[in-house]
């Protein structure tokens, strides 16, 4: 693991050399990644230590008494007490690996949802939600009988908070809310909104894909029931991710997958569970993605979080100047409290030809409705543009953006 | 404005997007169909007129790329007047091109259409471009298949002979 100096503020262009694939020409012109809300890219240290894993270490966990068997089993716990300094959770138990933040959340949905939620319950849901966090809440809804309140936003995308604490009822059981949202970049205020639920003895669920990322994440400072997150939008690998959940919480709930790994006892008669995580974590897992996503970690905690938000947020205000500046061009998502992500529209050109042809100036966005399409409708719009920032971006980047889409106006006359 | 040539959107295909031909709704439709690509939003209708079994009238509208939109307006222009075995023969071919199925310099006959061939670099622009040909071949293929809704659908009334 290099060693980088906590200095407060990132020297990028060495940054940048730790990313192998920022090097690429695409279209003949240098690569210019802007799309790192839905994936970021891997710095070379965690791309070293999958190497070093797969050549030296790995055997599966938990079982045999063998040297490899005893050094995965080492390091895969070694990734999750990394993660449990990462977020500051109270024990490396409160850690469950994940496949990501769908499967996290799709475990409280199950294993949380289906004990506590009746019918005629109600679940509270913002409109800024990605899919992810819509669909397994209607599954067990539909399930159960049980109902969906949906928080709205200003015309800005912030949440509308005096609706939201209105949407409270006696029926109420659950809150599920994203942190930073994917389509605009909008930071809620989850810690206000988590402290009302509380005060009504309601537990929340974060969902922190966007947020994992680019902000500093204390799950004691929020106070949340449950936190989840990916590990390939924070320079991990795919295949991988974390809940976070309060232990009494998690040891409340009922297993969602059943399997090897995650049992004390089998008996056709009758079988107990192994206690937290491992009652979650039934059959062989990622290992190799899991010891990376630690490496991740690492890597993130070394440049430090606060480093990597300021430099992220001096990228995000000054692609939010130059692009508004531009005639034609509207900024989707204006919320006072933003991260990374710049949606937007531009005049008379669909999203999909935008980036088409920004991609033939080797600058990549994601465009059409971002796995949010409630929240499109509720926009007016049917698809953006998305930039999304990491650390590793440059103001360099931010021109090359602003001159493609200058670009792509002048080709559509 | 000089575009590189091999990039997709050439002249004519930003043409039919800013001055799309046929777009709008016809009055007395006998064959639609809506065309919906959930990946990237593209939403169009379709709606034809058979006389016979010739393509009196078609028209289109919906919401949609500049790919999609051109492409529907292109598909308007080159199957009004043909009969329905022509058209359904033009759309199979098209799809092929664009899906890259057709050997080089096999693209000739397809006309103007051909400006579409280097869709097939781009596989997610694919699907934008063959939407409209998709919801042709679903607009004829309900007449066979949907006569009970056609019945309830006063928008889908008479029926290709009728």
């Amino acid at each position: 693991m290099k060693v980088m100096p906590r200095t407060g503020e990132l020297d990028v262009a060495r940054v940048r050399a730790d990313f192998p694939i920022l090097a690429l020409t695409v279209a003949g012109k240098s690569l210019v990644y802007l799309d790192n809300a839905a994936s970021s890219q891997m710095p070379r240290p965690v791309i070293d230590r999958l190497v070093r894993y797969r050549t030296t270490q790995h055997a599966n966990i938990n079982r045999a008494v063998h040297y490899l068997s005893e050094t995965a089993t080492t390091e895969y716990e070694a990734a999750r007490e990394k993660i449990q300094r990462f977020i500051n959770a109270r024990e490396a138990r409160e850690v469950i690996f994940t496949s990501g933040t769908t499967d996290g959340i799709n475990l409280v949905a199950q294993g949380w949802g289906r004990r506590f939620v009746g019918a005629g319950d109600e679940i509270i849901l913002t409109v800024l939600e990605h899919h992810s966090n819509i669909v397994p809440w209607q599954m067990l809804a539909d399930e159960k009988g049980a109902t969906i309140r949906v928080v709205p936003i200003d015309d800005s995308g912030e949440l509308m908070i005096d609706d939201y604490e209105a949407l409270f009822s006696e029926r109420t059981r659950i809150v599920a809310v994203g942190h930073v949202s994917n389509a605009l970049g909008s930071i809620n205020p989850v810690r206000r909104m988590i402290a009302f639920a509380h005060a009504r003895g309601v537990p929340v669920l974060v969902d922190g894909a966007q947020a994992a990322p680019h902000l500093a994440v204390d799950v004691q400072e929020l106070d949340c029931d449950f936190y989840a997150f990916s590990g390939h939008k924070m320079c991990g690998p795919t295949g991988i991710g974390v809940l976070y959940g309060r232990a009494a919480l998690l040891e409340s709930m009922q297993p969602f997958k059943g399997g090897g790994d995650m049992i004390h006892t089998v008996t056709f008669e009758k079988t107990t569970y192994a206690p937290i995580p491992h009652k979650f974590e039934a059959g062989t897992p990622p290992i190799a993605a899991a010891i990376g996503l630690g490496a991740a970690v690492d890597y993130l905690s070394a440049l430090g979080m606060p480093a990597i938000a300021a430099h992220e947020h001096a990228l995000l205000r000054c692609a939010t100047e130059r692009l508004q500046d531009l005639p034609g061009v509207r900024i989707v998502g204006t919320a006072r409290s933003k991260a990374a992500v710049l949606s937007f529209v531009v005049e008379g050109i669909h999203p999909h030809d935008v980036g088409t042809l920004l991609n033939q100036e080797g600058v990549a966005v994601r465009t059409g409705h971002h796995c949010a399409q409630p929240l499109m409708k509720r926009l007016g719009v049917a698809a953006t543009s998305r930039a999304s920032f990491a650390f590793y971006n440059t103001l360099a980047e931010v021109d090359a953006l602003v001159a493609g889409v200058r670009s792509a106006q002048k080709v559509f006359g | 404005m000089t575009v590189d040539p091999k990039s997709l959107y050439q002249e004519v295909i930003l043409d039919h997007n800013r001055k799309p031909r046929n777009y709008g709704r016809l009055e007395h439709p006998s064959h639609r169909a809506e065309g919906l690509n959930p990946l990237c939003g593209d939403h169009i209708h379709v709606a034809l007129e058979l006389a016979g079994d010739t393509v009196a009238a078609i028209a289109f509208h919906g919401e949609s790329c500049a790919i999609c939109k051109a492409s529907a307006s292109m598909m308007t222009v080159a199957v009004k007047g043909r009969n329905q075995g022509e058209a359904r023969t033009l759309a199979r071919e098209f799809v092929d091109m664009a899906t890259g199925r057709l050997a080089d310099g096999d693209v000739a006959h397809l006309g103007r259409l051909a400006v579409f061939s280097g869709i097939s670099e781009l596989p997610m622009r694919v699907k934008c471009a063959i939407l409209p040909w998709h919801t042709l071949q679903a607009a004829f293929d309900a007449v066979a298949t949907t006569s009970t809704e056609a019945e309830a659908d006063p928008m889908h009334t008479p029926i290709g002979d009728a």
